[in-house]
């Protein structure tokens, strides 16, 4: 095999970076979201509970493309929230990188909220008791009680949202196009050269990216997760 | 209710869940206060409700002359409003802090809260500083290490540390040597004496152990199906004759006695009591201090004459006022001293007639010293 078979061209490298950035700012945007949805499934009861809890794990049971054409729908140049977004607030999400964002961050969201749900309804509302009669407040609970013992849950989340966004390929094809530079990902640029003859060997490129990033994404979730649930379960 | 008594209690709720129904009035002045009963019986329920973790369907709380909660009058203060101390039954320590974290946790937050309710005009909120209450304690060696790496008995100290550092005006105990075995028991339970006779706070203590009870309490309020079925004393409360058939207990006597002096050749304390003298292994308090000894009615033999050639050092007299027994082997002789107090002894119905004793005759009660010894409390 020569040694041009390793040579990255400047558009993979751009897909590459442009799916780190797209998965990172996906699950960073979540995490608010997902532990604020996480801990309300968890710890109240309201009337739409169910229905907000379907809406959350909508995307997991959706065809992704039917995801992608309803943000498109909602959020294009032409949806309704779209066009008010990008008339008052100047913010456009179709056919930019902030777009797939977004998308990989629907996407990841009933995964991350599924985590966080577990690891809250797990932390035991005894601590929460004892810090609500030592005079904390119910906010000072849920920062210095719930979140920290939470926290290995919520780690998983994130790496599970993360994992997810890395992967995007319909919801976000639908919703913004695969535009080189812009919007077009790893998953979207393997499956072009897939449709390009000749491109075998930067597909293959591209795979043991993708396989060397996963595997790299899963030992540091191992990692930080034993980090923290040492952190909080507290050892010799 | 004068509200000048800042540890005066008052509690008149009902509280309706699946299968239970708690119907709980009580209102005095108590100092130590034991809610005791089975479990099932709700007296923890009641500490959830004094300390604001539940609320009740209909009724009021008032410590201290607070109104905690109020149902007629749509008030209900959260419990990190309340000046309520709650000492949790496998004490809850937070797992991602250490002893200090834990300690200074309380210290931060209970203190800063703001808008506390507290009868500050009326009594000044006990204020323990960190350092008191780690000598209290005896925290000093633990505070550097993880809740998970504590023994049973460590984390309840820590446990009762923590609740005082958050300034309370009464704390709660919700079954704290239930979890314990018999040598941790023994081990806290000084550390809780010590708290209400040196610190002077005032307790609520909920246990199913009768000889806990009588040691920690100055009343006992004893509670089944969620009513008080008796209020008083522990001597009077724990001795009767309900307290035996199904739901009953193991009846126990509370006397008190004086010390008298320390016999430094048997290693015994001697305490005089209007009845008899007492005599316990090892040396206890100082001349004159007053010691509370609790008596298992199945500890106590009986004679009809002041008994010579037995081993027994403790010899109480005093007369019959009950004699109980069903078809069963076993009767129940309660005998009044002096003093006023009385011992419960549980004999065979055989030796009740062999012996031939009736109300209003002279007996004497014989207590074997090892049965009188606190350590024989936590067996």
């Amino acid at each position: 095999m020569p040694s041009a078979a390793f040579a990255f061209s400047h558009e993979e490298i751009e897909a590459i970076l442009l799916t780190l950035k797209v998965a990172a700012v996906a699950t960073i945007g979540t995490l608010p979201v997902g532990i604020a949805l996480g801990w309300l499934l968890a710890r109240k009861r309201f009337p739409g509970r169910a229905l907000l809890d379907g809406l959350v794990h909508l995307p997991l049971v959706l065809p992704p493309v039917v995801t992608g054409y309803l943000l498109l729908a909602a959020l294009g140049r032409q949806g309704w929230m779209g066009a008010w977004l990008a008339d008052h607030l100047g913010i456009v999400f179709s056919f930019r990188w902030t777009g797939a964002a977004l998308a990989s961050a629907v996407m990841g969201l009933p995964l991350m909220v599924r985590a966080i749900r577990l690891a809250i309804e797990s932390v035991d509302r005894r601590y929460e008791h004892a810090a609500a009669t030592l005079g904390s407040s119910p906010l000072v609970v849920f920062f210095s009680i719930t979140l920290p013992l939470a926290a290995p849950g919520i780690v998983a989340g994130a790496v599970l949202c993360f994992a997810k966004a890395l992967g995007e390929f319909g919801a976000t094809i639908t919703f913004v196009s695969a535009i080189p530079g812009e919007t077009q990902t790893l998953a979207a640029a393997l499956y072009a050269l897939t449709q390009t003859p000749g491109a075998d060997a930067a597909a293959w490129r591209l795979t043991l990216v993708a396989i060397v990033v996963s595997i790299a994404a899963l030992m540091a979730s191992e990692w930080l997760a034993r980090r923290v649930s040492r952190q909080v379960q507290g050892g010799p | 209710m004068n509200a000048a008594r800042s540890t005066a209690i008052d509690i008149e709720v009902t509280l309706r869940r699946r299968g239970f129904t708690l119907d709980f009035r009580l209102s005095g002045d108590f100092g130590a206060l034991a809610l005791f009963g089975r479990s099932g019986s709700g007296k923890s329920t009641v500490l959830g409700l004094m300390a604001g973790l539940l609320r009740p369907d209909r009724g009021h709380i008032r410590v201290g002359g607070v109104t905690l909660v109020d149902t007629g009058r749509r008030i209900f203060i959260p419990p990190h409003r309340r000046r309520v101390g709650l000492v949790f039954q496998d004490s809850a320590l937070f797992p991602h802090f250490d002893v200090r974290g834990n300690l200074r946790y309380a210290e931060r937050f209970g203190r800063a809260s703001p808008g506390a309710v507290s009868s500050a005009a009326t009594s000044p909120v006990l204020a323990l500083a960190f350092d008191d209450v780690v000598d209290l304690l005896g925290l000093q060696r633990l505070l550097d290490r993880r809740p998970a790496t504590l023994s049973g008995g460590e984390r309840q100290r820590v446990a009762i540390g923590r609740a005082l550092l958050s300034s309370p005006q009464l704390l709660l105990f919700d079954e704290p040597l239930a979890s314990l075995d018999a040598e941790r028991k023994l081990e806290i339970l000084p550390y809780i004496l010590r708290l209400r006779e040196q610190a002077g706070m005032p307790i609520v203590y909920v246990s199913h152990a009768a000889d806990e009870v009588a040691r920690l309490a100055d009343a006992v309020a004893v509670i089944d199906a969620g009513r008080v079925q008796a209020l008083g004393p522990p001597g009077e409360v724990l001795a009767p004759a309900w307290a035996r058939g199904p739901g009953g207990f193991a009846a126990v006597s509370v006397i008190e006695a004086r010390v008298r002096d320390y016999d430094q050749a048997y290693g015994l304390t001697m305490f005089d009591h209007p009845a008899g003298v007492i005599a316990l292994p090892g040396r206890i308090g100082r001349p004159g201090e007053p010691h509370r000894f609790v008596i298992r009615a199945t500890d106590v033999a009986l004679a009809v004459q002041r008994p010579r050639d037995v081993s027994f050092r403790t010899v109480l007299s005093g007369t019959i006022e009950a004699i109980e027994h069903d078809p069963g082997p076993i009767a129940r002789i309660d005998i009044r001293l002096p003093s006023d107090e009385r011992i419960v002894a549980l004999i065979t119905r055989k030796a009740v007639d062999e012996l031939a004793i009736d109300m209003g005759d002279r007996i004497f009660a014989m207590v074997k010293a090892t049965a009188l010894d606190e350590r024989s409390l936590a067996r």
